[in-house]
């Protein structure tokens, strides 16, 4: 079950840091790719994998704002049916990382950082090329379902036939 | 009708979503994957293989199959300079198994095909190929597995009638084997995933482009149709080449 946030939080760690890292200054300046990083935080599924040739509306404010006081959601259209989760702290390569997720159903509509790692310099400064690849990334995950996982060889012994069927059927 | 069976080591899942009954057609393709097992195992002493490094084995007498995927080998391991070899520094002879896995399923997908099936999935141990679609409207969604985590997805690509493949050494240690020296590609790698028409092809360049590192993701796509999505040690991500990024809902 904590595994399941690891990813997440590394994701979470990654764009908040570029919103509070870069801010606001540069949300104009430093054109689609900023706002399309920021954005996975705050925006609904919907508009998953397009790189925001639309204006990001307040995704990108609210992706730093909520970041600082470390609570709440963001003001998000989907707003009916949600529910939000705090996982567990989870250490990453870059320190301990605590997020909260908010669910519209079952899509995740929101990830807020409730903890971060200390060097945030460090894992602002390896990820900020990946950035704009990773909120692309995290929008098309949300994807409703998952017919197959693709990962490296896994042999019979670690895993019997069973798993494969039930990964197959995420 | 879904179905999995054990072969060459790793579990092997049929996913059919055509309305019908394949049985006969999943029980060729499924022949066809024990057929390249015993002929390509480097672990049964009878197998063409193990002949060939026994010196039992000329090459006048070489199959067809062998032949094909001695090509397709060859071909790799000039494009990239020998990080990708079948024969490696201090290896046992000639060892296909980087080949003959993606080779054989992509020829499993074919007789499925060819027995009627338009929309299906095969994922042999996590190198998968699809045809047509998963439902009326939509392709396959097939996530990629973060190398650290078995159960986190870190991207979700929608596939039709292609191939995904992914490299890396966090499942069975170091595993892939630089052809320029025999030893363990020492990755900055975590995992690279190659999408491309054929498993055959994704297959191998995945294992190349994870020999190569990071500068093999520009060689893949240049020299051959396909993308590339790789994650770097650090977590980051890099990509070449054009991505089915938009998952269906």
């Amino acid at each position: 079950m904590n595994k399941k946030w690891r990813g997440t939080a590394l994701f979470a760690t990654i764009l908040v840091t570029m919103g509070l890292t870069i801010g606001l200054k540069l949300y104009t300046g430093a054109g689609a790719n900023l706002a399309a990083a920021s954005s996975a935080v705050g925006v609904p599924a919907a508009s998953a994998g397009t790189p925001s040739s639309q204006p990001t509306t307040s995704a990108s404010p609210s992706a730093s704002a909520t970041s600082s006081s470390s609570s709440g959601t963001t003001s998000s259209a989907a707003a009916t049916g949600t529910a939000t989760i705090s996982g567990a702290v989870e250490q990453t390569p870059y320190g301990p990382v605590q997020v909260s997720v908010t669910f519209s159903g079952t899509k995740i509509t929101a990830v807020t950082e409730l903890q971060s790692p200390n060097d945030r310099d460090r894992s602002v400064e390896i990820n900020s090329q990946a950035a704009p690849i990773l909120a692309q990334e995290v929008l098309s995950k949300q994807s409703a379902h998952i017919d197959s996982v693709s990962g490296a060889t896994y042999t019979s012994q670690g895993y019997a036939a069973s798993v494969q069927a039930a990964i197959d059927k995420r | 009708m879904r179905h999995v069976q054990t072969v060459m080591g790793f579990p092997i899942s049929v996913d059919i979503r055509d309305a019908g009954d394949f049985t006969e057609g999943v029980a060729s393709a499924f022949d066809a994957l024990s057929d390249a097992d015993r002929r390509f195992s480097s672990y049964r002493r009878d197998s063409e293989v193990s002949r060939i490094n026994r010196g039992l084995h000329p090459p006048a007498d070489y199959s067809d199959d062998l032949r094909e995927v001695l090509a397709v080998g060859a071909s790799v391991q000039r494009s990239s300079h020998g990080a990708f070899a079948l024969r490696v520094p201090g290896g046992a002879g000639l060892d296909t198994d980087g080949v003959v896995k993606g080779w054989a399923v992509q020829r499993a997908a074919d007789i499925l095909a060819r027995a009627g099936a338009h929309n299906f999935c095969i994922n042999a141990g996590g190198d998968i190929v699809v045809r047509g679609n998963a439902d009326e409207h939509s392709g396959w969604n097939i996530g990629v597995r973060s190398p650290w985590d078995a159960t986190t997805m870190i991207a979700v690509f929608s596939l039709h009638d292609e191939a995904i493949a992914t490299s890396g050494a966090y499942e069975r240690g170091d595993h892939i084997v630089d052809g320029r020296t025999g030893l363990a590609a020492h990755a900055d790698l975590a995992s690279v995933s190659v999408i491309a028409p054929s498993l055959t092809m994704a297959d191998v360049l995945a294992t190349a482009v994870f020999a190569l590192g990071a500068d093999g993701l520009e060689w893949a796509v240049h020299d051959y149709q396909c993308s590339v999505f790789a994650v770097r040690s650090d977590g980051s991500m890099i990509t070449a080449g054009p991505l089915p990024r938009e998952a269906a809902a």
